[in-house]
C-alpha cells in the first residue's frame, strides 16, 4: 500500500521507543516510573503493529493493537493496586527498598 | 455534495446552542453568592497553589484505576458501532454479553464500596 | 455490505465458560452475602473446576474455531485437564491455609479460576493474539495472587517484582509477535507456517521476532538467564499460590512453546533447537546448583522448579513428536508431585509461614509418620528415583532426546538429576535422621481434610504414573497427533 511516510521510519521510531523503555526499566528506581517505561515498550509495539498493518493492508495488526491497549489498561490497574499495597506497608515506592528477599 | 454536511452543521449548531444556552441560563437564573474561595480558579477541589511534590490521597488512585479499566473497554465499542448494522443480531448479542460481563465487574466494584469517596 | 458472523463453537470453550461463570459467581457471592458464608468459597470454586473437567473430558472432534484462533484438539484437552487438576489440588490445599491467614476471600478463589482460564487459552492458542490474551489473563491473576497476603511485606515485594518483571517480559513477547507479524503478514500459527515455508520473506526480521518471543516466553517459564524473579516471587508468595505457579503456568508456557516453535517457526531455516538446548542446559544447571545451597525449603523448591522446567525443555529440544509427548507427560507428573509436596510444606510452615526452613522438618517422621512417609515418596519422585512417576517422566524425556541425537544434552540432564537427588534427599534426612534438639512447645500438626484429599490425589498420580504409565503416556502421545 502507498504510504506517505515509508515503513522503516515507523520501525526505527518504534525501535527507539522500545529501547528507551528497556533502558528505563533497567535504570530507573521508582516503581511507577519503571511501570511507565513498560507502558512505553507496549506502545512502541502498538506503533510497530499499526505500521505493519498499514503496509500489509491487513487489519489483524490493528485488531492486535486493541487487545494490547485493553490489556495494558488492566495491567495498569493491577500494577497501581500492587504499588499502593506496597506503599501502605512501607511508605516508599523505590525498588531499591524492595530488598527483603535476596535476589 | 455539500448537502451531505447539513446534518453535521445542524449538530454543530445544536451543540453550540445547548452549551451557550446553559451558560446564559445559569448566569440569569442561578443564585449568586460570591466569596473568596469560590472565585479562585477551579482545580478539582485541590488548592490551586501548593507544593508540587505533595502527596495525593490514595483515593485518587483508586478512582483512576477504575476509570482506566472501564474507559478502555470503550475501545471495543467503537469498531463495533461502526459496523453495527452489518453485524445484525449477532453483533448485538455479542456486545450485550460483553457489557453483561462488565456489569458484573461494576456491580462488584460498587458493592465493594470502591465508588464511595469517603 | 453484510458481514457473515464467524463460526463460533461455544462447546469448545465450555470449560472456560464454566470457570468464568463460577468466578463471576464467586465475586458476586463475596460482596452480596454475609461474611459467615465465606466457608462456601473454596467449594464453589471446586465445583466449577469439577464441572469444567467434566466438560473438558467429553469427546471432541479436533477442529479450530473462532476464525482459526482457538484450536479445540486433543492437545488442548490434555492441557485443560492438567490445569484443572493443578487448580483443584491448589484449592484443596488452600482451604485451611486461607482460613488460618484470614485471606479466605472469594477473590482469592476467583483469581485462581481466572488464572486457569488464561492457561487454557494459552494451550488452545492457534493464533498469536490468543497466546497474548491467555498469557496476560494468567499473569494478571498471578501478580495479584502473589501479593495476596497484603499485610506481609515479603508478599508485597514478591507481587511488585513479579509485576514489573512480568510486564517487562510482556514487552519483549509483544515486540517479537509484532516483528513476526510484520515479516509473515499473519498472526495465525498455521498461516505463519505456510508463509514461512512458501514465501520469500524477510528472514532477519522473522529470526529477531522469534528470538524476542522466546525471551518473553523464557521469562514466563523462568528459564535461565531470565529466571531472576522466580526465587523471590516463589518465596514471597503464599505457599498454595507458589504451588499453583510452579505447575500449571509452566505447563501452559511450554504448551505455547510447543505450538509456536514446532508448528510455525520450525519451518524457518534457522535451527531453533540450538536455542532451546542452550536454555535447557543453563536452566537445569543453574536451578540445581542454586537449590543445592538453600537452607529454606520453600526457596529450595523454587529453585528446583526452575530446574524441572529445564528437564522439560530437554524434551522440546528433541523436536520430535515423541519429545513433545514426553514434555506433556512430564508436566502432568510434575503437577501431581509438586503440589502435594507444597501442601505438606504449607502444613509444616504453620501460621504466617514462620517455619519454612529445612530444619523445621527435623523429627517430622516421629511426630507425623504418615505425612513424613508421603513427603518422602513425593521428594523421591521429584528426585527421579524409581519406581516413582518422576523417574518414568525423566526417562521418557531423556530417551526422546537420545533418539534425536542430543547426547550431550542428555549427559548434562543426567548429571543434573544426580545433583537433584542429593538435595531432595535432605528432606528425608531431616525428617528421619535428625532428632529435635529441644522438645518443641508447638501444638502438634494435623492434616486438614483438604490436604488429605490433595495428598491422596498426589500419591495416586505419583504411583500410578510411575508403575503403569502406558495409559497416560498414550494419552499424551495422542494429544500430539491432532495438532
Amino acid at each position: 500500500m502507498d504510504m506517505p511516510v515509508p515503513l522503516h521510519h515507523y520501525l526505527i521510531l518504534s525501535g527507539i521507543l522500545f529501547s528507551v523503555g528497556v533502558v528505563g526499566v533497567l535504570t530507573r528506581r521508582n516503581a511507577i516510573v519503571v511501570y511507565m517505561c513498560i507502558e512505553l515498550m507496549l506502545n512502541s509495539v502498538n506503533l510497530t503493529l499499526i505500521a505493519f498493518s498499514r503496509q500489509l493492508g491487513d487489519l489483524n495488526g490493528q485488531l492486535f493493537t486493541f487487545m494490547v491497549m485493553a490489556v495494558a489498561a488492566a495491567e495498569a490497574a493491577v500494577g497501581l493496586g500492587i504499588i499502593i499495597a506496597l506503599f501502605r506497608n512501607r511508605q516508599s515506592v523505590d525498588v531499591d527498598d524492595v530488598n527483603l528477599l535476596k535476589g | 455534495m455539500l448537502n451531505q454536511y447539513i446534518p453535521v452543521l445542524v449538530m454543530t449548531l445544536a451543540a453550540c446552542g445547548t452549551a451557550a444556552g446553559m451558560i446564559i441560563a445559569t448566569t440569569i437564573i442561578g443564585p449568586k453568592r460570591e466569596f473568596e474561595e469560590k472565585m479562585e480558579p477551579f482545580e478539582c477541589g485541590v488548592s490551586p497553589v501548593s507544593d508540587p511534590k505533595s502527596r495525593f490521597g490514595v483515593r485518587f488512585y483508586l478512582v483512576a484505576m477504575l476509570f482506566i479499566v472501564f474507559d478502555i473497554e470503550a475501545v471495543f465499542l467503537f469498531p463495533w458501532a461502526a459496523v453495527f448494522r452489518e453485524l445484525g443480531m449477532f453483533g448485538l448479542v455479542e456486545m450485550l454479553v460483553f457489557i453483561l460481563v462488565l456489569t458484573v465487574g461494576l456491580a462488584y466494584v460498587w458493592k465493594k464500596g470502591a465508588l464511595e469517596w469517603e | 455490505m453484510v458481514i457473515v458472523p464467524p463460526s463460533i463453537d461455544l462447546a469448545a470453550v465450555g470449560p472456560e465458560l464454566i470457570l468464568t461463570g463460577a468466578a463471576s459467581l464467586l465475586l458476586l457471592v463475596g460482596v452480596f452475602l454475609k461474611e459467615q458464608s465465606r466457608f462456601l468459597n473454596p467449594w464453589i470454586a471446586l465445583l466449577g473446576v469439577i464441572l469444567a473437567a467434566g466438560c473438558a473430558s467429553s469427546s471432541l472432534f479436533p477442529h479450530t474455531t473462532f476464525q482459526g484462533m482457538y484450536a479445540a484438539d486433543l492437545f488442548t484437552r490434555f492441557f485443560k485437564l492438567l490445569f484443572l487438576l493443578g487448580t483443584g489440588m491448589t484449592i484443596l490445599i488452600s482451604i485451611k491455609y486461607t482460613a488460618d491467614e484470614q485471606i479466605e476471600h472469594a477473590e482469592y478463589y476467583a483469581l485462581l479460576l481466572f488464572a486457569t482460564i488464561g492457561m487454557m487459552l494459552m494451550a488452545a492458542a492457534s493464533d498469536l493474539v490468543t497466546v497474548f490474551l491467555g498469557i496476560e489473563t494468567l499473569s494478571l491473576s498471578l501478580y495479584v495472587l502473589a501479593g495476596y497476603t497484603r499485610t506481609r511485606l515479603v508478599s508485597n515485594e514478591a507481587s511488585l517484582k513479579y509485576f514489573l518483571l512480568g510486564g517487562f517480559a510482556t514487552g519483549f513477547l509483544l515486540y517479537g509477535i509484532a516483528l513476526i507479524y510484520g515479516s509473515t503478514g499473519h498472526t495465525n500459527l498455521a498461516k505463519i507456517a505456510y508463509a514461512v515455508s512458501h514465501g520469500n520473506l524477510n528472514t532477519g526480521l522473522l529470526t529477531i521476532g522469534a528470538l524476542l518471543l522466546l525471551v518473553g516466553l523464557g521469562f514466563k517459564v523462568a528459564a535461565v538467564p531470565f529466571h531472576q524473579w522466580t526465587p523471590d516471587v516463589y518465596q514471597g508468595a503464599p505457599i498454595p499460590v507458589t504451588a499453583f505457579m510452579s505447575a500449571g503456568p509452566k505447563a501452559a508456557v511450554l504448551a505455547v512453546m510447543i505450538r509456536v516453535f514446532e508448528q510455525s517457526i520450525a519451518f524457518m531455516n534457522v535451527d531453533w533447537t540450538v536455542w532451546i538446548t542452550i536454555l535447557a542446559i543453563l536452566t537445569m544447571t543453574v536451578g540445581n546448583i542454586a537449590a543445592l545451597v538453600q537452607s529454606d525449603a520453600k526457596r529450595m523448591l523454587a529453585f528446583s522448579s526452575i530446574s524441572h522446567a529445564g528437564y522439560a525443555m530437554v524434551g522440546m529440544a528433541a523436536a520430535s513428536r515423541e519429545g513433545s509427548s514426553a514434555v506433556l507427560y512430564y508436566m502432568l507428573v510434575y503437577t501431581f508431585m509438586n503440589i502435594g509436596a507444597f501442601g505438606i510444606l504449607a502444613l509444616v510452615a504453620r501460621q504466617n509461614e514462620q517455619r519454612t526452613a529445612m530444619r523445621d522438618f527435623t523429627g517430622f517422621a516421629y511426630k507425623n509418620p504418615a505425612l513424613a512417609f508421603i513427603m518422602t515418596i513425593l521428594v523421591f519422585s521429584l528426585a527421579g528415583i524409581p519406581p516413582m512417576a518422576g523417574f518414568m517422566a525423566k526417562f521418557y524425556i531423556f530417551m526422546s532426546a537420545i533418539k534425536a541425537g542430543q547426547n550431550f544434552l542428555v549427559l548434562a540432564a543426567v548429571l543434573n538429576s544426580a545433583i537433584g537427588i542429593y538435595y531432595y534427599l535432605r528432606f528425608a534426612i531431616y525428617m528421619y535422621m535428625k532428632e529435635d534438639e529441644a522438645p518443641s512447645t508447638l501444638p502438634p500438626l494435623r492434616a486438614s481434610l483438604g490436604l488429605i484429599l490433595a495428598l491422596v490425589i498426589s500419591l495416586y498420580g505419583v504411583i500410578r504414573l510411575g508403575v503403569l504409565p502406558a495409559e497416560y503416556l498414550d494419552f499424551a502421545g495422542k494429544a500430539l497427533l491432532t495438532f
